[in-house]
């Protein structure tokens, strides 16, 4: 019989993942869109980074910094009674740093993609920066918001590398669908292995073929709406 | 609508590196305006119109830069709290509208039709005061209307009113513009000039002490151009705005404006009426047209000249001496005397 809490603990890592990520995103791309620092490049680059990187490289460099052995992780040990190694909030975090340009991207683009005088009509209108950030410029850009969190949500599903190195194989905690697969096939359950192997392929084809199907929508001319 | 005094309601000085197409250039402008009157912005394409625009609304910076409004309207007296504004056209008792800087205290006392923000000084590089485009008493009309695409036209006026301001000026924008029958529609489903109205209703609904039409009408066919001219001058007339427009289009500046600055190279050349400005006085004539010479032809001993004046061309006879003081591609006054135009109606 299978077992869902994996699939579960990977829906509700995926979850919360997207929902933080939103508040995080929103003023981020907004920053990044809008903002002319000089140093706006290497915010970017940093962003970006997760997504070049091998999982692995940053699950061993975030196991480091989370080790309550020393430093950050010893920090939070001491102070804040946290501990982020092979637990599900140190999962979270992860897949929020792991995941961060798959939402901001969108978001970016989403914000650029706005003529800038929608944005002067509503400062001239007597608006603040933060009626016009909700009133209308998320507004106009709601397929990028959807993207954001669908893409993220999804490549949250699929992490693998970042959760092992940082999460293990605790079932309940950290054994979250992904990893689950690796175990089953590790103890030769290839059957088990396919079920779960799946229900990802599905969940993940459905996700994705929601994202168009909403872009679809969306590039339709906005009066059709 | 009470006679204006006639003291200057705005006054705006500035000077700023402009980077347009053909190189650097500085533009260094000063002017005042009177309070109820339309000024046009008048000048070759970079000269700076759209930047005075701009940098009356505070979306483009200055690298000095003075604007002061002041002698508002009577009943901007609901700032008790702040500063007392005679109505004397005494200019000393803005004294402490540097305040405004720190914002709040803008749009959140109006009580219902009365303009939505103070006046005051709204730059002043020398004082380090730049009040926020979001606390300047504006209505700026984008070339392009700048409508949001998600809201409908009643939706956008709605948007535009400050809090707690009285809601029945949506109403009476939507029959004076004559949307009531389109309020319910979104900025795609409107022609041009349905779009340009309701960008004209929604910079007005906020009640602004300016309004700024930057080349509103460009984008439209004459006769829309000619009846939305009505529409601005209807709303200028009842909401006793103060109307800065660009436009390059002389009848339309001749139909709207009191006043006209000419700009060239980023400098006022001139500040007068239309009139003054474009019509040469000093030749005492029953017909006149201006237009530019497009051909001279040498017949005989005589040359014909050729000025294309609107639409028409119109031939003129001029001697070979005077054909040599022409060239073609200059701009020529037409005029006659001993002459009797018939008029005949067209369709």
């Amino acid at each position: 019989m299978i077992d869902w809490s994996p699939l579960w603990l990977s829906l509700r890592l995926a979850f919360l993942t997207m929902a933080i990520l939103l508040l995080l995103g929103i003023p981020i791309a907004w920053w990044l869109a809008y903002n002319r620092a000089r140093w706006k490049a290497a915010v970017e680059a940093i962003i970006s980074l997760p997504m070049v990187l091998p999982p692995s490289v940053l699950g061993f460099y975030l196991l480091l910094a989370f080790s309550p052995a020393r430093g950050f992780g010893k920090l939070l040990d001491q102070w804040l009674d946290l501990r982020l190694v092979f637990t599900f909030p140190g999962l979270v975090l992860a897949s929020i740093i792991y995941s961060l340009p798959f939402m901001v991207n969108p978001l970016l683009a989403g914000f650029r993609s706005l003529p800038a005088d929608l944005h002067e009509a509503s400062r001239t209108l007597g608006k603040s920066d933060w009626t016009t950030l909700f009133r209308v410029l998320l507004p106009n850009m709601r397929a990028s918001l959807i993207t954001g969190a669908v893409l993220s949500f999804a490549h949250t599903i699929g992490e693998f590398g970042v959760v092992m190195m940082i999460g293990g194989s605790i079932p309940g905690q950290t054994r979250v669908a992904s990893v689950a697969i690796y175990d089953e096939v590790q103890s030769t359950h290839y059957g088990l292995a396919n079920r779960y192997a799946l229900v990802l392929l599905a969940l993940s084809f459905t996700i994705l073929l929601l994202v168009y199907l909403v872009n679809h929508r969306y590039n339709k001319p906005k009066s059709m709406l | 609508m009470t006679e204006k005094p006639t003291i200057p309601t705005l006054i705006f000085r500035a000077t700023k590196m402009l980077h347009t197409a053909s190189g650097d250039q500085l533009l260094d402008i000063g002017f005042q305006l009177k309070q109820g009157s339309i000024l046009a912005l008048y000048g070759p394409s970079g000269a700076g119109k759209t930047t005075i625009l701009r940098i009356l609304a505070g979306l483009t910076d200055t690298t000095t830069g003075y604007i002061q409004t002041g002698g508002g309207n009577s009943d901007d007296s609901q700032s008790s709290d702040n500063t007392n504004y005679s109505k004397t056209g005494d200019n000393t008792n803005y004294s402490k509208t540097s305040d405004n800087t720190k914002g709040g205290k803008n749009s959140n006392n109006t009580k219902p039709g009365k303009s939505t923000t103070n006046g005051g000084i709204w730059l002043d590089t020398s004082h380090h005061i730049n009040l926020p485009t979001r606390h300047r008493s504006i209505g700026f009309v984008f070339q392009d209307f700048a409508l949001f695409p998600h809201l409908t036209v009643r939706q956008q006026l709605e948007f535009a009113l400050p809090k707690r301001s009285d809601r029945s000026i949506v109403d009476e924008l939507l029959a004076m513009m004559e949307l009531e029958e389109l309020q319910h529609r979104k900025p795609t489903l409107l022609s041009g000039g349905q779009q340009q109205r309701v960008a004209l209703a929604r910079a007005i609904a906020r009640r602004p002490r300016l309004l700024l039409l930057d080349e509103p009408l460009s984008a439209l066919d004459d006769e829309m151009r000619h009846r939305l001219q009505d529409f601005i001058l209807k709303a200028h007339r009842f909401y006793q705005l103060t109307t800065i427009l660009v436009s390059h289009y002389l009848p339309e500046i001749f139909r709207l404006s009191d006043e006209v600055i000419v700009l060239e190279n980023g400098q006022v050349r001139k500040q007068d009426t239309a009139a003054n400005i474009f019509l040469e006085q000093k030749i005492s004539s029953k017909f006149r047209a201006t237009g530019e010479i497009i051909d001279i032809q040498p017949a005989d001993i005589v040359c014909i000249v050729s000025v294309l004046s609107g639409n028409s061309i119109v031939k003129v006879v001029a001697t070979t001496a005077e054909a040599a003081a022409l060239h073609i591609g200059q701009k020529v006054v037409i005029a006659s005397k001993a002459f009797n135009p018939i008029i005949l109606p067209l369709g």
